[in-house]
């Protein structure tokens, strides 16, 4: 075969994922803008009607169906993912720091007792997760969304692989120019870890963002819905569900951690793959 | 590796374990010993309070055909769904690796559905294959095809692989191309020169070399498919019609949340932990001992 058939059939088969994925995306944002009876009645186009976006306002500012405004969904979901980023990436930096710098008692257990935990997912422990958070008083609270969730060891793996492949010399300069080990935490090695600070947030933004199990069971006041709640709990509303409506909140829910990704695809991909290996 | 330079002190290094140490410790040994404690325990038939009853719950569930018939769909459903979403993976992940023009936008327009929620997903597949509003699932059953994914068990499971699988595409993706590009030029050149074509080439040189990749992503796959896929399947059937496309996960949530049966659910959640660990030790036994070095 010659190069450029080669070439061709290339083009042909990665241009058919790309629709693979593009296609269902599509089809919500054309939604978005049609009229819901009309899309009950089996009408839904694959042309968006662009002189109608008026879904977007009446779901964001009032809700549809009973459910919370959108608005307030975003900014619960929001906070939960910027929570989840936040506290999992300091919590950790701090651990595998302490593991990798320093020599102290029971240091090995720590380190073993934290990664125990890397591949058992909060889906497997729910019930008695569930009783310990009601033990605490955090049943329908905010904290309770997101603080069980950076309970786990994947973002202390791989600081603890970056800070190990940082060179001694390193260290023995800062602690001849007198820096402790603050210091040093704080001028030299987060610095350098930057690329992999940020690779970590867009997975661990996009990790809380999606999570579906935990708010189900830990929120049942609807003012702590998320957007992935409050979008499943509008479909199982069997009849006269406002489909434009349920088309537009789906689009509004994947904007942000699909914006986080394309932004930040560079350093994403990066950290992504050398660290989960 | 062990590093020579280190800081003196025990006291601030321990502080600064501290905070990920007491949050495992509180939300994840502290919930796993309760799982194995309620899994030996049922409800007093007065409701008096628990008793212990040793491993009857363990012993109970596996003579249980319901259980052992979502242990064989969740089986089959966990195989279907990475053989599916790894396979197509590879495929487009071989050919973005070509050197073709535009490959760097190819990439971008595959990467960004990793971003997609799980349960998001199935909402997209409902637009799609709904039997009323679906923009396939509408003209199916106009064409005379019985195609109801809300009545039809067999159906119900094909929509949710789907979706699970389809989600999970772009991330099998990402680690695939990594793989493809770690693999040296020279090598894939010498295998050319030896006359080794396209297919030939692929199974006998490239599939090897990526074995580490697949087998990393064979695993994440599997859990993904056990777990993460709640959402997907809870929003598109509720584990339904019957119980037809109910995973363990489900089955968990159900028994423990919707029917109250505190000690079967723990029984159930301690077999997953024993799942995951197990495949975890697996892993790491196949993987080389990259954490411990």
């Amino acid at each position: 075969m010659a190069r450029q058939d080669r070439d061709w059939f290339a083009h042909a088969m990665l241009g058919l994922g790309v629709v693979l994925f593009a296609l269902p995306v599509w089809l919500v944002l054309a939604g978005s803008t049609q009229d819901s009876d009309a899309i009950a009645r089996g009408d839904l186009s694959l042309v968006p009607d662009l002189t109608n976006f008026s879904a977007y306002p009446r779901v964001l500012a009032h809700g549809t169906m009973g459910a919370q405004p959108v608005w307030h969904m975003l900014l619960v979901s929001l906070g939960m993912a910027l929570c989840i980023a936040g506290g999992k990436i300091a919590i950790s930096i701090l651990s595998a720091y302490a593991v990798v710098f320093f020599r102290f008692p029971f240091r090995k257990i720590a380190f073993w007792s934290i990664f125990v935990t890397l591949m058992l997912p909060v889906e497997v422990r729910i019930m008695p997760t569930y009783s310990v958070m009601a033990t605490f008083g955090l049943i329908n609270t905010f904290t309770g969304l997101w603080v069980p969730l950076i309970a786990s060891a994947t973002a202390t793996l791989l600081f603890r692989q970056v800070f190990v492949a940082i060179p001694d010399e390193l260290v023995e300069a800062a602690r001849m120019d007198g820096a402790g080990p603050l210091r040093f935490l704080k001028d030299i090695v987060i610095p350098v870890s930057g690329a992999n600070i940020a690779a970590l947030f867009v997975i661990l933004f996009v990790y809380g963002w999606n999570q579906y199990l935990w708010p189900l069971l830990v929120a049942t006041d609807p003012g702590l819905d998320t957007i992935v709640i409050g979008l499943v709990k509008m479909i199982g509303v069997e009849t006269q569900t406002d489909w434009s409506a349920v088309m537009a909140t789906a689009v509004l829910a994947l904007l942000p951690p699909v914006a986080v990704v394309l932004l930040m695809q560079r350093w994403f991909v990066a950290g992504l793959t050398e660290g989960e290996k | 590796m062990e590093r020579r330079t280190v800081f003196g002190g025990w006291l601030l290094p321990i502080l600064l374990v501290l905070p990920q140490l007491t949050l495992t410790g509180f939300f994840f040994y502290w919930p796993a010993a309760q799982a194995v404690w309620s899994s030996m325990t049922t409800q007093d038939a007065f409701g008096a309070g628990e008793v212990f009853v040793g491993l009857d719950n363990f012993s109970e569930l596996l003579a249980d055909p319901l259980y052992v018939a979502s242990v064989g769909r969740t089986v089959v459903f966990c195989v279907t769904v990475s053989a599916l979403a790894m396979g197509l993976a590879l495929a487009l992940a071989v050919f973005a690796d070509r050197e073709i023009r535009g490959k760097g936008a190819y990439r971008t327009l595959l990467i960004w559905p990793y971003a997609i929620a799980p349960a998001l997903s199935s909402i997209l597949f409902l637009f799609i294959l709904d039997p009323r509003v679906g923009m396939l699932g509408r003209p199916l059953n106009r064409m005379g095809i019985d195609w109801d994914y809300h009545l039809n068990g067999n159906q119900a499971l094909l929509t949710v692989v789907m979706a699970s699988a389809w989600k999970q595409v772009s991330y099998n993706f990402i680690f695939f191309l990594a793989g493809l590009q770690s693999i040296p030029r020279a090598v894939i050149e010498a295998a050319r020169m030896d006359g080794a074509k396209g297919w030939r080439r692929f199974r006998t040189i490239t599939f090897p070399l990526l074995a580490p990749t697949t087998f990393f992503l064979l695993v994440v796959n599997i859990v993904y498919a056990a777990f993460d896929t709640f959402g997907t399947i809870n929003a598109l059937t509720h584990g339904g019609p019957g119980k037809d496309t109910e995973t363990l996960v489900l089955k968990v949530y159900r028994d423990g949340f919707i029917n109250q049966d505190i000690g079967s659910s723990s029984a159930q959640s301690v077999i997953l932990m024993l799942g995951v660990i197990a495949i975890t030790a697996l892993q790491f036994r196949f993987m080389g001992k990259k954490v411990t070095e």
